[in-house]
């Protein structure tokens, strides 16, 4: 658990950066800091290890004031990614890799060997190792500096900007196998990003900060797009909410007619769903695990204004139309409301 | 030219050995003095432009003036070659010192930063990253230095002491051709070698600035 205590910093130019943040970072879950330029978030990270020092309050790691303890020592502890992977130019992938574990001590032939095993969950091959940072590309830069930020294993990462430096199609990858990671490691992650949507996917929870460094929001991804606390927040987050959220929920709750109530969808001899017999072409199927906004998605484009529910083996278990959806939809609202 | 060598190998070998001393030492010494004070230009920001404009005024120094005038305020003998080595190593300090610190502004803040975020302390991050990175560009200022100074020691045959200088000297009180390409010849092939040298050693310990974008190796 990473807290902040009534933490302020002034610049010495008199700028207030961080404005008596008081907030917790639950431990093993991503906490995005989301917010424009100048909230603060990028100095409220830096002052977790000590980078920027905070003008008043404290910063604790599990209870212990960061304050009290040696800055080299604490930041060989807490993993580090930035924009632009920050490589060392004149290291090869795996030496860049192997760094900390060097610092705190290993050989240089342990770290290499663990350091081996890394990148290969990052997703690089072993062929990258002996290559230098200025032969691979952005994507793969970033993924090293991931694999370097993990390589102590330490307990707590801070990432800043870690993605944004990437296009928007490496940069959907580098999510999708980053969260597969995180999901693994469950390390206490602060992550600091402008990208709101990004917060909202990344996130377990966001906290959303406004100029002058004051904290406009703490919450699940959930919380901000149902229940933002105020115009800043609901403005930063941005159009669609409505239709955003429905991916925080899951498809289980959702009640589903059985299939036999279509008769004009055509089924297989192994019962799974093929095509609508007066429109053709069935669009699309969902699983139970799928979140309602695939359910909606589905539901609007179908043909016939019905989404397919398919059991794992593919055939088809139930039927929701988008009346059905809508009258789930305003029915969850009222519970969300009155609770 | 042949029958010159022929006739005068011990002279010339004797002022090529000298030749060779009396520029590299001061480019060791140099080198060894530049280092601190560039870091130091780094280090502490308001000694940058300082740092720069002595170098500079140093640097404009007639080396022929700094000859003379050394063994007034050192106390040597004017034929001494310790003239000739302070001197060389004063421009080689005036030249590396900004190339030392142009070289350690040159390293990407981002990789310094990431290097602080991962533990490393001021003394071994200079040592393990920002001297490394900064390798590319100091070697070519050492490669300058070098060069600079092969040519800058044959002026010290005017005051006596001028390695491959003296032969200048010799064939135009001779006035006599050989002497004169010879030692020409000898000083080009001498700065030659000693940049090619330079060249490799810059390939062997830094592979890795052939990739960089930009990048010289």
């Amino acid at each position: 658990m990473i807290t902040f205590d009534d933490v302020v910093k002034v610049y010495p130019g008199g700028s207030t950066a961080v404005d008596h943040l008081t907030v917790e970072l639950p431990t093993g879950k991503l906490t995005a800091l989301v917010g424009p330029s100048g909230c603060g978030k990028t100095t409220s990270l830096r002052m977790i290890n000590r980078m920027v020092r905070p003008t008043s309050g404290r910063v604790l790691i599990d209870g212990e004031d960061v304050a009290g303890q040696d800055e080299a020592k604490l930041r060989r502890g807490i993993g580090y990614v930035i924009q632009h992977a920050g490589l060392f130019p004149h290291r090869t992938v795996l030496d860049n890799v192997a760094t900390v574990p060097v610092l705190l001590g290993k050989t240089r032939r342990e770290a290499r060997a663990a350091a081996i095993g890394l990148l290969e969950r990052v997703g690089l091959s072993e062929e990258f190792a002996k290559r230098y940072p200025a032969q691979l590309s952005g994507g793969q830069q970033q993924r090293v500096g991931v694999a370097r930020a993990l390589a102590a294993d330490p307990p707590v990462m801070l990432m800043d900007e870690p993605f944004s430096a990437v296009d928007p199609v490496v940069r959907g990858q580098l999510h999708a196998e980053f969260l597969r990671l995180q999901q693994d490691l469950g390390k206490t992650i602060a992550l600091v990003t402008h990208d709101i949507d990004e917060a909202i996917k990344l996130g377990d929870r966001v906290a959303v900060l406004r100029q002058g460094g004051i904290l406009a929001q703490f919450g699940t991804p959930q919380d901000l797009l149902t229940k933002p606390a105020d115009d800043f927040v609901a403005e930063f987050v941005g159009r669609d909410r409505g239709l955003r959220s429905l991916s925080f929920d899951s498809a289980a709750a959702l009640p589903v007619r059985p299939p036999a109530e279509a008769p004009d969808l055509v089924l297989d001899d192994a019962g799974r769903p093929v095509a609508w017999r007066s429109v053709g072409d069935l669009g699309g199927v969902f699983q139970v695990t799928d979140s309602l906004r695939v359910v909606t998605d589905l539901a609007i484009s179908s043909p016939v204004g019905i989404a397919v529910r398919v059991d794992a083996d593919g055939r088809a278990d139930g039927i929701v139309s988008h009346h059905d959806l809508a009258d789930h939809l305003v029915a969850r609202r009222r519970e969300s409301a009155s609770a | 030219m042949i029958q010159y060598l022929n006739n005068n190998s011990a002279v010339v070998l004797d002022a090529l050995q000298q030749h060779i001393w009396l520029a590299l030492l001061p480019v060791l010494l140099g080198f060894a003095i530049a280092l601190p004070l560039g870091y130091l230009g780094v280090r502490f920001t308001w000694l940058y432009h300082p740092l720069v404009n002595t170098s500079g005024v140093l640097y404009s120094i007639p080396s022929l003036a700094l000859f003379v005038f050394l063994p007034v305020l050192l106390g040597t003998k004017v034929l001494s070659p310790i003239n000739i080595v302070v001197a060389l190593t004063i421009y080689t300090v005036a030249l590396l010192a900004r190339t030392v610190a142009d070289g350690l502004r040159s390293v990407d803040p981002t990789v310094t930063q990431a290097a602080t975020a991962m533990g490393y302390r001021r003394f071994r991050r200079l040592i393990d990253v920002e001297l490394p990175v900064a390798l590319p560009v100091i070697l070519a200022g050492l490669r300058v230095a070098t060069v600079a100074n092969i040519s800058l020691v044959s002026v010290g045959a005017l005051i006596g002491v001028g390695g491959l200088g003296q032969l200048f000297t010799r064939g135009f009180q001779l006035f006599y051709l050989e002497p004169i390409l010879v030692g020409i010849i000898l000083s080009v092939a001498l700065a030659g070698i000693a940049d090619l040298v330079i060249v490799l050693i810059q390939r062997a310990v830094t592979p890795w600035a052939r990739f960089q974008r930009g990048g010289t190796a």
